[in-house]
């Protein structure tokens, strides 16, 4: 009779023991989720800062609004929507890639490639502008002949023990 | 033939270097902070407010009125502090015309909120926006921001920062101006 009643009481702790753990594991996934949305969104209040990363109190009202609305079944897009839909593209930290914004995606490629095609243009005019005649011919000879005697040298004296 | 080269290459560079100068120009000529509010025109986003005098305000119970929605805090100053008579006074003169004033406190403490009406004698309804909900949904960067908004209920106008007397009452009067249905702006 202890027995079972032992058993029974493990096997209570143990669930919930599970229960506990679940539990945890959803709001760190909500917290988490929180997080992912808020660092997309700009904080109004503050210079250059997302909504994840401001100590402000709009920030946190603006976290528990978006914990709500998870909460409430809303998708993380809704939820931007929202925010977009009261503040306009200027609430996103990551302008749109879209029209005018472009540049700021596709500004960087385009320069990173002209200046490829200018160094390659410039490094060709150097080489032909640079007669053949003019390189010094190094006479190797004499240091190959030297390096082959050292190392010669040095594989015998390995040799011997 | 060279030169020709010469000078096209130039052309490209000098180009380029305008381009990234205008654009910088452009991005220093824009006030990163005026951020245009794109609920002009759109029906103003419902809510009701616990007043500090007790009771509960609805928006939607206000329809048919000119409503003037202010979101104030104690912390506010000057700004705040300086509009407060001015929206006091504008509130004498026109609640009898249909034209209802609605303090918005934000982000505030309770006792601070009631001293700053006390202090400047508001006697129009104000209430705390309980985890800024209200000025989220009215997309509010700070305070004090005014919205006027027109007897179908739409946002008519939106001021930010401190109010003076004449665009209180430019606003007001222009909203009351207006007969029923028509548009705002």
């Amino acid at each position: 009779m202890k027995r079972r009643l032992h058993i029974a009481l493990l096997l209570a702790l143990g669930l919930a023991l599970l229960q506990a753990q679940w539990v945890i594991a959803a709001s760190d996934t909500l917290e988490h989720q929180v997080k992912d949305i808020a660092a997309q969104l700009r904080c109004p209040v503050c210079q250059n800062l997302s909504v994840a990363d401001t100590p402000s109190e709009l920030g946190r009202n603006m976290r528990a609004l978006i914990r709500d609305q998870l909460q409430q079944g809303r998708t993380r897009e809704e939820i931007i929507a929202y925010f977009v839909d009261k503040y306009r593209t200027w609430v996103l930290l990551e302008p749109e890639r879209r029209g005018f914004n472009l540049i700021v995606w596709w500004g960087p490629v385009l320069g990173l490639l002209g200046g490829l095609a200018g160094m390659v243009l410039v490094v060709r005019r150097w080489v032909r502008a640079t007669p053949p005649q003019l390189m010094p011919m190094a006479p190797a000879a004499p240091y190959v002949e030297q390096v082959r005697r050292d190392v010669a040298h040095l594989a015998a004296k390995e040799e011997q023990p | 033939m060279r030169r020709w080269k010469k000078l096209f290459s130039l052309l490209v560079a000098a180009s380029g270097l305008a381009s990234v100068l205008l654009l910088l120009a452009y991005g220093l000529g824009t006030d990163p902070r005026a951020i245009p509010s794109p609920l002009i025109g759109r029906e103003a986003p419902p809510f009701s407010l616990p007043l500090f005098d007790g009771g509960t305000l609805r928006l939607t119970d206000l329809r048919g009125n000119v409503v003037v929605l202010n979101f104030w805090a104690s912390w506010c100053y000057p700004a705040c502090w300086n509009e407060a008579p001015r929206l006091q006074a504008v509130w004498e003169q026109y609640r009898d015309q249909g034209v209802m004033l609605v303090g918005v406190n934000y982000q505030d403490r309770e006792a601070d909120a009631r001293a700053f009406i006390e202090r400047f004698g508001k006697t129009f309804p104000s209430g705390p926006d309980v985890g800024s909900r209200i000025a989220i949904d009215y997309g509010v960067y700070g305070v004090p921001e005014t919205f006027f908004i027109d007897r179908q209920g739409r946002i008519a106008h939106k001021h930010i920062g401190e109010i003076g007397t004449a665009a209180l009452h430019e606003w007001i009067t222009r909203l009351l101006s207006q007969r029923r249905g028509e548009p705002s702006s």
